[in-house]
C-alpha cells in the first residue's frame, strides 16, 4: 500500500553551497524533501537544478552545508553506497547488455540471489510494459521504450528516493504527455519519493505535489503547483510559470481587511493583497490572461473601474481566443493579453482589430508585489 | 557533360580497382598458392602440388622459433596493454583543450621511423650506454653492463617502438565511451572495480583488440628489431621468413611460414568483429543474459 | 591526489617515448667519437653527413620516391574514396576488400608477396617496384582520411549544387573537391611520411641499383653505433615532427 506523503523529511539539504572553480552554482540551499512526495525542481538551464540532483545522487559533494538522508549526514557517501537511484537524461542504458541485463545490473552488483533477481527484473519490466522486449538491446528500442527501461532499471532496486533528470527531454510531445501520466501513476503505486528535474513548467505542474522554482543557484519559491501559479512570490516566478500581464500601480491607502485603494495605470481601483504596503508604495499588479475580462465599449459604460484600449490582434487557439489589447496612452500604453473561452454560438468575443474595448479582471484574482521584487 | 562525368567516374572505378587487384590481391593470391607448390631450382617454384611445406613447419627448429616469437610478441603485447590502457584512459579524459596536444605527442613517435627508434634503444642499452651509465652513477652496479643481445633487449625494443600503436586505438575507444554510463553504473551500486569490469572493459573491447593486433602482428614481423637488439643468436618468425626468401631461397617454406602470420591475423580480426558486435549499440539478437548468468549468488 | 598521480604517470610514459630519441639528438652534437660521455659541442657530424655522397644520393632517392608515391597515392586514394562513397557498382566489394586487406595485412607479408609478384613477372627490383609498392602501401591511408571527410559533410549540399544546375563534374570540381582538399593534403603528408619511414616493404622490393635512406640506415645500424647515424636520425626525426604537425594543422582546420 502506498503511504501518503508525510511532512517528515526523507532527504534534506541544509545550507548547501556548491562552487565550480570560482563560479557559484548553488548558494545556501535549504530544502526538505518529504517522504513519499513528488517534488519537482523547476528552472531554466543553468539554474542549479541538475547540480542539486547530482548532490542528492552523490556525483557531486557540496562545498559547504549538509546533505541528510533519513537524518544521517551523507555528504561523503559515494553514489554506489546510497539507496538512491537515478533515471538519467538520455537514459544512459548500457548498450552492450540486453534490456534484462540492464534492469538486473543493480541487483547483480548487490549480489542478489539469482532466482529472486530474475523475479524482480520480470516484475519491474512488467510494470513498465516491457517484458516482451527483455532480450533486445537498447539500440533496438525506440526512445520511449528506452525510457521505460531506464525507469525499470532504477526502481527495481527499491530506492528510498528516485531521481529523474529531465527524463522526457528527448521524447516528442504526445509521448511526453503519456509518459507524464504513467510516471505519476507509478509514483502513486510505488509510494517512493520522486525528485524530478525539468525546465518545462507545464510538466512540473502536471506531475508534482510540490514544485521548487530555482533561479541562478537559488530557490525562489517552494509550493504546490496551485500556489506557485496563483501566488507567485516574485515577478521572476510569475513570468517563468506561464504568461502574465504586469500593470504598474501606486498604493494610495489601506482600506482594511487586506484591501487597498490604488492608482492602477492611472485609474483608481481596489486591490486585494495579503502583503503589507505602506501608503505611496510603487507596486506591480500581476494578472494571468485568463483572469482578464474584455468588454465592448459600445455596449455602454461599465460601472466598475476599468482600463480602456483597442484590440491590437486576436489569436485563435481552438478552445480559447487570445486578445491582445493595446491600452490607451492615458493608461500607460502597454499591451495586455486576455484569454477568453471560445463559444461557437456566441459571437460576443469576435473582435475587429482596432475596436475600442475596456479591460477589467475578476475581483480578487490579482497578485500585488512590491515593484522592486524582481 | 553528364556523359563525360560518368565516363570520369567509370574510368576512376576501373583504374582504382585494377591497381588494387593487380598489386594487392594478385600478389597475396600468389603467396597463398606458393605455399602449396614444391620448391624449384631455377625459378624458385615448380608447378607440383604439395602439402609438404606446411608439414616442414612442424620441424622442431621451426616450432621453437615459432614458440619464442609468440612468447616475445605476447609479452610485448600484454605489457603494452597494461601500460597503455591507463595512459590512454588519462589521455581520453584529460581537458578538452589540452587533449589534441597530448595526443599529438603520441602520434609523433607513431610516425617516426621504427629503425631510428630501435637505434635509439641501442644507445640506451649497449655496453657503456646511457642505462649502464645511469646505473653506475646510482651505484647499483660497479662496472659497465650491456643489456644488448638479450631477449629483454628485444622486448624493450618492441615495446618502445610499438607502444604508440597500442595507445592510439585504445584512446579512440575510450574517448568514444559515454561517461554517463559510468555514472549510471555507480548509481546502481557498482563499485569502481565492478564498473570497470562490467561497463568500461566490455565497451572498450574493440579498442583493446585493435591495439593488440597492431602490436602483436608487427612484433612477429619486424625482423630488424631482433636482429639489431638481439643479434644473430635470436631467430624469430620475421627473421625466419626473411631468411627463406633472401638467403635459403626457399619460397614455398617462407610463404607457408608467413601464412601463419596471416592466419593469426584472421583469428584476431574474428575476435575483433565479435567484440565490436558485442559492444555495438545495435547488436543483432541477444547474447542471452550474460550478466544474469555470471553474477549473483 | 588521483589527478596528481595520473599526470605523473602520463609524463613518465611520455619520457619513455621521448628520452631515447632525445638522447640520440643530443649525441648528434657530441664531439666524442665512440664514448657516450659529453666531449663538447660540434656540428661536425652533420657536416660529415652532408658530405657523404652515397648517403645524400640515397636521401635524394628517398625524397623522390616519397614525393611521387605520396602524390600518386593521394590521387588514387581520393578517387577510391569518392567512388566508394558516392557510387554503387560491380567490383565495389573487391575494392573495399582489397583496401581492407591492405590496411590489416602485416607489412612483412605484403613485402614478400610483392617480391614474389615482381620476380614472377621478371620486373627488375629498383625504382619502379619501390614506387609501385609505396603507392599501394599509402593508398588506403589517403582513402580512409578522405572517406572520413566525405562522411562528415552534408550530402544535401551536392544535391543543392545539382538543384542549382551544376552537372556531376562541376559539382565535383566546385563543391566536393574544395571540401575534401584538406583531407587529401593530410593524406598526402601521411603518405609521404609513411614512404620515407618504411623499412619492411622497401627491404624486399628495392634493389642495389636504387638505394634509399631507411635501408642505408639499416645497414649502418647493423654495423654498430656511429655518430653520423645520430645526426641522420635527428634530421629524420625533425622532418617527421614537421610533417605530422602540418598534417595535424590541416585536419584541425577541416574540423572548423
Amino acid at each position: 500500500m502506498a503511504p501518503m506523503a508525510t511532512t517528515d523529511p526523507i532527504f534534506e539539504l541544509r545550507g548547501v553551497c556548491k562552487y565550480f572553480d570560482d563560479t557559484c552554482a548553488l548558494s545556501n540551499i535549504d530544502l526538505a524533501i518529504r517522504n513519499g512526495e513528488f517534488l519537482t525542481l523547476l528552472g531554466p538551464s543553468g539554474c542549479g537544478k541538475t547540480t542539486i540532483l547530482r548532490i542528492l545522487s552523490g556525483f557531486e559533494t557540496p562545498s559547504t552545508g549538509e546533505v541528510r538522508l533519513n537524518d544521517t549526514v551523507i555528504n561523503d557517501v559515494p553514489p554506489e553506497k546510497r539507496k538512491v537511484n537515478t533515471v538519467f537524461q538520455n537514459y544512459a542504458l548500457f548498450p552492450h547488455m540486453t534490456v534484462r541485463d540492464n534492469v538486473g545490473f543493480g541487483l547483480a552488483m548487490a549480489g542478489t540471489e539469482k532466482g529472486e533477481m530474475a523475479r524482480r527484473v520480470r516484475e519491474a519490466l512488467t510494470m513498465v510494459h516491457m517484458e516482451h522486449l527483455a532480450d533486445r538491446r537498447p539500440g533496438q528500442l525506440s526512445g520511449g521504450q528506452q525510457q521505460r527501461v531506464g525507469i525499470a532499471r532504477a526502481v527495481v532496486n527499491n530506492p528510498l528516493v528516485l531521481l529523474l533528470d529531465e527524463p522526457f527531454s528527448a521524447l516528442d510531445f504526445k509521448l511526453r504527455k503519456a509518459m507524464q501520466l504513467e510516471i505519476k501513476q507509478l509514483q502513486r503505486s510505488l509510494g517512493i519519493t520522486f525528485v524530478f528535474v525539468t525546465h518545462d513548467q507545464e510538466e512540473a505542474f502536471a506531475m508534482s505535489d510540490r514544485v521548487v522554482v530555482m533561479n541562478e543557484g537559488q530557490i525562489v519559491q517552494v509550493g504546490t503547483p496551485k500556489e506557485i501559479y496563483e501566488e507567485p512570490a516574485s515577478l521572476y516566478v510569475a513570468r517563468f510559470v506561464g504568461d502574465i500581464n504586469i500593470l504598474d500601480a501606486t498604493v494610495r491607502n489601506a482600506t482594511g481587511d487586506g484591501m487597498y485603494r490604488a492608482e492602477v495605470e492611472g485609474v483608481t481601483m481596489a486591490l486585494h493583497s495579503k502583503r503589507r504596503f505602506s501608503d505611496g508604495t510603487e507596486v506591480k499588479v500581476l494578472l494571468r490572461p485568463e483572469d482578464l475580462r474584455v468588454h465592448r465599449v459600445a455596449e455602454g459604460m461599465l460601472d466598475e473601474p476599468h482600463l480602456l484600449g483597442r484590440i491590437a490582434q486576436t489569436v485563435y487557439k481552438g478552445a480559447t481566443v487570445d486578445l491582445y489589447v493595446q491600452l490607451d496612452d492615458a493608461h500607460g500604453g502597454k499591451t495586455v493579453m486576455a484569454s477568453e473561452f471560445f463559444n461557437e454560438d456566441d459571437e460576443e468575443i469576435i473582435y475587429d482589430a482596432g475596436e475600442r474595448v475596456a479591460v477589467t479582471w475578476v475581483d480578487g484574482w490579482e497578485v500585488v508585489l512590491h515593484a522592486e521584487d524582481q | 557533360m553528364q556523359k563525360i562525368s560518368s565516363r570520369f567516374v567509370r574510368t576512376s572505378i576501373v583504374v582504382v580497382t585494377l591497381w588494387l587487384s593487380i598489386f594487392v590481391l594478385a600478389p597475396q593470391a600468389m603467396l597463398l598458392i606458393a605455399t602449396f607448390l614444391e620448391r624449384g631450382q631455377q625459378d624458385f617454384l615448380t608447378t607440383t602440388f604439395t602439402l609438404g611445406n606446411y608439414v616442414r613447419l612442424f620441424d622442431p627448429v621451426f616450432l621453437l622459433i615459432f614458440w619464442e616469437s609468440f612468447r616475445l610478441a605476447g609479452i610485448t603485447t600484454l605489457v603494452c596493454l597494461l601500460f597503455g590502457y591507463p595512459f590512454a584512459y588519462i589521455l581520453a579524459t584529460s581537458r578538452r583543450t589540452l587533449r589534441p596536444w597530448l595526443l599529438l605527442l603520441v602520434i609523433i613517435p607513431f610516425w617516426t621511423n621504427s629503425l631510428i627508434r630501435t637505434y635509439a634503444m641501442v644507445i640506451i642499452l649497449k655496453s657503456g650506454g646511457v642505462l649502464s651509465n645511469v646505473l653506475l652513477w646510482l651505484g647499483l652496479i660497479d662496472q659497465p653492463i650491456s643489456l644488448m643481445y638479450t631477449d629483454f633487449a628485444i622486448f624493450i625494443g618492441f615495446s618502445y617502438t610499438l607502444l604508440p600503436f597500442m595507445i592510439l586505438p585504445l584512446f579512440a575507444a575510450i574517448e568514444k565511451l559515454d561517461m554517463r554510463l559510468l555514472d549510471a553504473s555507480k548509481d546502481l551500486g557498482a563499485t569502481a572495480f565492478q564498473t570497470f569490469r562490467h561497463v568500461t572493459l566490455p565497451l572498450t573491447m574493440p579498442g583493446i583488440v585493435a591495439g593488440c593486433m597492431l602490436v602483436f602482428l608487427p612484433a612477429l614481423g619486424m625482423f630488424y628489431v631482433p636482429e639489431i637488439l638481439g643479434g644473430s643468436r635470436f631467430m624469430l618468425l620475421g627473421n625466419y621468413i626473411t631468411n627463406q626468401f633472401l638467403m635459403a631461397r626457399d619460397w614455398p617454406l617462407g610463404a607457408a611460414a608467413s601464412t601463419i602470420l596471416t592466419a593469426t591475423l584472421i583469428m584476431m580480426i574474428l575476435v575483433y568483429l565479435r567484440s565490436v558486435r558485442a559492444s555495438a549499440r545495435s547488436g543483432e539478437g541477444a547474447l542471452e543474459g550474460e550478466l544474469l548468468s555470471t553474477e549473483g549468488a | 591526489m588521483m589527478k596528481r598521480l595520473s599526470s605523473i604517470y602520463l609524463w613518465l610514459v611520455y619520457a619513455f617515448l621521448y628520452v631515447p630519441i632525445g638522447i640520440v639528438m643530443v649525441y648528434s652534437f657530441n664531439s666524442a667519437r665512440f664514448a657516450t660521455n659529453w666531449r663538447g659541442f660540434t656540428w661536425g657530424w652533420y657536416a660529415k653527413l652532408f658530405a657523404n655522397r652515397q648517403l645524400m644520393d640515397a636521401a635524394l632517392n628517398t625524397l623522390t620516391v616519397a614525393t611521387l608515391a605520396a602524390t600518386l597515392a593521394a590521387a588514387l586514394g581520393t578517387l577510391a574514396a569518392l567512388v566508394l562513397h558516392r557510387y554503387r557498382f560491380r567490383g565495389r566489394k573487391v575494392l573495399h576488400g582489397s583496401i581492407f586487406v591492405l590496411t590489416v595485412s602485416p607489412d612483412i607479408v605484403m613485402g614478400i608477396a610483392m617480391l614474389m609478384f615482381f620476380i614472377a613477372l621478371r620486373i627488375d627490383l629498383g625504382f619502379l617496384t619501390l614506387l609501385i609498392a609505396h603507392i599501394t602501401l599509402c593508398l588506403p591511408f589517403v582513402a580512409v582520411t578522405v572517406l572520413a571527410r566525405l562522411a562528415e559533410f552534408d550530402e544535401n549540399i551536392v544535391e543543392a549544387a545539382k538543384d542549382l544546375g551544376a552537372t556531376e563534374s562541376r559539382a565535383f570540381r566546385h563543391i566536393i573537391l574544395p571540401l575534401i582538399m584538406p583531407a587529401v593534403a593530410a593524406g598526402w603528408l601521411l603518405s609521404f611520411t609513411l614512404s620515407m619511414d618504411d623499412v619492411l616493404i622497401s627491404f624486399f622490393v628495392s634493389g642495389p641499383s636504387f638505394e634509399i635512406l631507411p635501408l642505408k640506415i639499416y645497414s649502418m645500424v647493423r654495423l654498430g653505433v656511429k655518430p653520423d647515424i645520430n645526426a641522420l636520425s635527428a634530421v629524420m626525426f625533425t622532418l617527421t615532427v614537421v610533417l605530422v604537425l602540418t598534417a595535424h594543422a590541416l585536419t584541425k582546420a577541416r574540423r572548423k
